[in-house]
């Protein structure tokens, strides 16, 4: 992945456990313009363990004087975003990728409805700049527990076209009013928990949506679970998977180089052959078919995992 | 008359897989001639796609109206045309939300030209259903004078707008609905190729 150094130049609350980060180069270089609904990965050395999240910029896509991401701090999750919000300050050099979007508009949609649940605003603040200029008939809908959590309000332009739903002030979101009278032309896209967007895909089928129309993205950490061995075909190395580590991370830390993009399952770009598995692999991933996951030859080491005797890696 | 079954020869040529019902949701239905039958099949497998159906039909000659009008379809017009359906069809494209289907039967003219136009409102692909009924003649585009010439039976043609004898070539376009005509006799004007049936 191509990366670079980046200063962080400044650092805001949006929320108790919402922060803005903004990062620019140290010396006042632009940085590539991107599209809404790109992302960059952080690399954060962290006590040993070097952690390289993903997340959606939320900046102008075609103002190369900086990338801004919002961090959810998660106490319970891996410690990426827990590092960001306790051990960054402002004035700190940090390694981060070149964007990347596995999650664009479908520029040849006629209208564009965005449905965002909680911090899966993100994706969406960087397209509403996008659409802006493109001057593109729009709807958001932005579904958040209360006004205190609502952390992307405060990024939100106020427009007409812009629906904030408050479960907690009893303005829930209701899908079918959404995607029941949509014209010709609309796509939806969906960022949030796994929940809202099987919901939005239910609801979308129920209208005879077809799937090329919805597009989603949702927002993935490696799972955590029981640690667990691979051996390496090539060289026979034996790694071992930590509980909270990925099998990716644990390669990483083995000095086995793979190739990645995303690290959550849905790019692809991780792929990797199974030569023998004597075992259950645990996919958890975006990227492969179901036929895929049951044939058991392949697997995404940025999310997967396994449990059973042994696996063999074509590495 | 049957659903026509082409030689798999032209790739080009998109793929008329037969209309298949999709339940009681939001449908446009355009029928041209013996293309009332396929429409009449599918009321058959499946009443309910009549409920919320818009149905025009374009008889060509073809009798089976007092039959359509007999489905119960939300609206059932006629037209003598597809161009004086054109406006009618237009309208119901433009009032249409995502999750409606379109229903097209007739012959590949009157199909190619009718996804054209609900391609360009909107309509994802995935919505369109099509049926091939009736004439194998063939919408011809010449690609000097860009006229259309309706109903081409045989290769070579004249085109009707330039008077040139054109080629039939198996190239359809999507964007037009119809498939493009060259020149026969460009290097050899005059020696023109015994004319020719098409075929299916």
């Amino acid at each position: 992945m191509t990366s670079r150094m980046l200063r962080v130049s400044a650092i805001e609350a949006l929320s108790p456990l919402v922060s803005r980060f903004r990062f620019e180069d140290p010396e006042g270089a632009l940085l590539p313009l991107f599209s809404g609904g790109a992302h960059v990965v952080v690399e954060m050395p962290d006590a040993g363990v070097l952690r390289r999240n993903a997340y959606s910029l939320i900046s102008d896509p075609m103002d190369g004087s900086g990338y801004e991401i919002a961090v959810r701090r998660e106490d319970g999750g891996r410690g990426g975003s827990k590092f960001l919000h306790t051990q960054v300050a402002e004035g700190d050099l940090m390694r981060i990728s070149a964007p990347v979007n596995l999650f664009s508009l479908d520029l040849r949609a006629k209208k564009h409805v965005m449905i965002a649940g909680g911090i899966g605003i993100t994706p969406f603040l960087a397209q509403l700049k996008q659409l802006a200029r493109l001057q593109m008939p729009f709807e958001l809908h932005y579904a958040a527990r209360s006004r205190a959590e609502a952390a992307g309000l405060a990024l939100l332009p106020a427009s007409p076209q812009v629906h904030v739903h408050i479960s907690e002030e009893g303005n829930r979101m209701d899908l079918g009013a959404i995607l029941g009278s949509q014209p010709l032309g609309t796509h939806v896209y969906t960022c949030g928990p796994e929940g809202l967007i099987e919901a939005v895909a239910e609801t979308g089928a129920r209208f005879g949506w077809p799937r090329t129309a919805l597009h989603s993205e949702v927002f993935m950490a490696p799972p955590p679970g029981a640690p667990f061995e691979v051996t390496l075909a090539t060289s026979g190395k034996v790694v071992t998977v930590g509980a909270h580590q990925s099998l990716l991370e644990a390669l990483e830390a083995a000095q086995v180089e793979v190739q990645w993009m995303c690290r959550g399952g849905a790019c692809g770009r991780c792929e990797t052959g199974v030569k023998s598995c004597h075992g259950t692999i645990e996919h958890h991933d975006h990227w492969l078919s179901d036929d895929e996951h049951a044939r058991q030859t392949k697997i995404m080491p940025c999310v997967s995992r396994f449990k059973g005797e042994t696996l063999v890696l074509d590495l | 008359m049957p659903r026509t079954e082409f030689s798999p020869s032209i790739t080009s040529r998109p793929v008329y897989p037969g209309l298949t019902p999709q339940g009681a949701t939001p449908a446009i239905m355009l029928a041209e001639g013996p293309g009332a039958e396929a429409i009449l099949d599918l009321a058959a497998l499946d009443a309910s796609v009549m409920d919320l159906a818009h149905l025009i039909y374009i008889p060509a000659g073809h009798d089976a109206g007092p039959r359509l009008a007999a489905l119960g379809a939300k609206m059932y017009r006629e037209a003598p045309s597809y161009a004086s359906a054109l406006e009618r069809y237009r309208k119901a494209l433009a009032d249409a939300r995502m999750g409606t289907t379109l229903y097209l039967a007739g012959s590949e003219g009157m199909i190619g030209q009718a996804v054209a136009e609900a391609l360009a409102a909107g309509l994802p692909p995935e919505a369109i259903q099509t049926e091939h009924r009736g004439t194998i003649a063939r919408r011809m585009q010449c690609v000097h004078c860009k006229g259309v010439t309706e109903n081409v039976t045989t290769d070579p043609f004249v085109c009707s707008h330039c008077g040139l004898t054109l080629f039939v070539r198996d190239h359809f376009s999507r964007r037009l609905g119809a498939f493009q005509g060259v020149c026969v006799d460009a290097e050899t004007p005059g020696i023109v190729p015994a004319v020719q049936e098409i075929k299916p």
